[in-house]
């Protein structure tokens, strides 16, 4: 692994995405977990894809989401389908829990960083098994760590304050599924690569569900919008 | 047992389609000191005898600590145990390091297993001549399993191996069907009371057995001779409820290890109602 840096192996890694996904937000909730993207696939400032699935079940205990380079994200999948293949081929009625897929999601990330060819993503994973919750995150350098809640992307900087002022214990279904549409609500006035189709998927014991897709409403009629720069005169 | 031409190599069979070297290999586990394991819905203990060669020497390690939701002790070839001990704490802790998590006990023995198993069929190795009792905490509740050398394992309730083992097993078919529901200090006791059949007849101290104890809440770790000492007072005086043991069958050999000096009879009025065997 020497020569990881020269000019014939610098094909052999990942130096820039290419597909990205933007942010995903995620909360825990009074029966489980709460996490929603939209579904889109930018190539580079082109917003090219407008059908990405960016969360997904996996085993009976978690739910993936994932933003940044999507071929990344699908390798991803093939390793944590081959995980969970295997721990169900033990047949012994113990499975790997979110924390398990967590952290071997990190092990992977952070091993893939050491060798300077990084998956290129942000994973948020998050699920329940025997009444834990559990909510973790892990980033392209493997920085990881568990929270209440958590964002990827741009939603670290516009979502992660409005969960810090409004997320609480115990949160209903429909409370934090209005909290996370409001969080997409302000991603979708203010990331440029955000798509106006978001998935929201719910995990609990019971087990994970995706809902369809759907639009947010959008209201483009306020004050500071048509005159934006009413505050700082010359700037734009 | 027996010598004949087809025990000279594991892989091969006999004409009666059987491995003699992994028979011996079971053999050399019944020449072991004895141990002994129980379990309840939330605990296992693991006890074993313990005597050193000589009053000069120390006695051998027997019983294991693993991760701190398993242990195993070991009878047979103690040398093979240590080095199976190792492989297993290195399983629990690339695991552990991986997962954050910690191995299930199920999972373990499975590898144990395996590993065993392929001993039993190369031409240029062995089997493993020691027989583990592990004892261990998953999420689906406490679990004891024999590993056996020829690759086989067995999930127990309770179970003892090794010289004497007879004489426990025997006590522990009686009260097994409690150990479920029973409390920590419950199965400790049984433990020892198991352990003092093994002896038969020679007086339990702390100084000939081993304890160790891993439950819900309480990672495993091997009591110390006074607190192993003071359980033994505590049953010993309050006179245990014991029926006078059958009779053991006489086909039960001496482990060379055990220096059966038989001789002890120290407390003879507090002393429980052991019948001394006819060895």
């Amino acid at each position: 692994m020497a020569s990881n840096s020269d000019s014939v192996s610098d094909t052999q890694r990942t130096l820039y995405p290419y597909v990205t996904g933007t942010s995903v937000v995620a909360l825990k909730y009074k029966d489980g977990i709460l996490m929603a993207a939209d579904m889109g696939g930018s190539y580079g400032s082109t917003l090219r894809y407008k059908s990405i699935d960016r969360l997904r079940p996996i085993g009976k205990h978690s739910l993936l989401g994932a933003s940044g380079e999507i071929s990344d994200f699908q390798e991803i999948l093939r390793y944590l389908d081959e995980l969970i293949l295997y721990d169900n081929m033990w047949d012994d009625g113990n499975s790997l829990g979110p924390k398990e897929v967590h952290n071997y999601l990190t092990r992977v990330m952070y091993n893939r960083r050491n060798k300077f060819n990084p998956l290129w993503n942000a994973l948020v994973l998050g699920g329940v098994k025997n009444g834990q919750k559990y909510l973790g995150m892990v980033n392209m350098i493997g920085i990881n760590f568990e929270d209440n809640h958590v964002a990827t992307g741009l939603g670290n900087h516009l979502t992660r304050p409005i969960l810090r002022d409004e997320w609480h214990e115990n949160l209903t279904f429909e409370e934090g599924v209005k909290l996370l549409e409001k969080c997409m609500r302000v991603l979708l006035y203010r990331d440029r690569s955000a798509v106006n189709k978001i998935q929201i998927s719910k995990i609990t014991e019971e087990g994970a569900t995706l809902f369809p897709p759907y639009s947010l409403k959008t209201y483009w009629e306020f004050a500071a919008f048509k005159n934006p720069t009413v505050g700082a005169e010359g700037s734009w | 047992m027996f010598r004949n031409q087809y025990d000279t190599d594991v892989t091969t069979w006999s004409p009666a389609g059987r491995l003699f070297q992994v028979e011996y290999a079971m053999e050399a586990v019944k020449q072991g000191s004895a141990a002994i394991g129980l379990r309840s819905k939330t605990h296992v203990v693991l006890a074993c005898v313990n005597k050193a060669n000589s009053e000069l020497s120390s006695h051998q390690k027997k019983i294991f600590k693993v991760d701190d939701h398993i242990g195993v002790a070991i009878a047979g070839l103690t040398a093979d145990g240590r080095v199976l001990s190792r492989y297993m704490r290195n399983e629990c802790i690339n695991y552990s390091y991986t997962y954050e998590s910690p191995l299930p006990v199920g999972r373990l023995v499975v590898q144990l297993a395996d590993k065993a198993q392929v001993c039993t069929q190369r031409s240029w190795k062995r089997p493993y001549g020691v027989g583990l009792l592990v004892g261990g905490l998953d999420e689906s509740g406490a679990h004891l399993y024999y590993n056996c050398p020829s690759g086989n394992y067995f999930e127990y309730q309770a179970f003892a191996i090794g010289s004497r083992s007879q004489a426990a097993k025997t006590y522990l078919e009686r009260k097994f069907e409690n150990f479920m529901g029973s409390s920590r200090e419950e199965l400790i006791k049984d433990a020892l009371i198991a352990t003092r059949e093994s002896l038969q007849g020679e007086k339990l101290r702390s100084s000939v057995c081993t304890v160790a104890v891993v439950g819900v809440g309480e990672p495993f770790h091997i009591l110390d001779q006074e607190t192993v000492q003071k359980l033994i007072d505590e049953f010993e005086i309050v006179r245990e409820d014991e029926p006078p043991a059958e009779p053991q069958p006489p086909a039960e050999q001496d482990a060379p290890a055990d220096q059966g000096t038989g001789a002890d009879q120290g407390a003879a009025a507090a002393s429980p109602d052991v019948a001394p065997m006819d060895i």
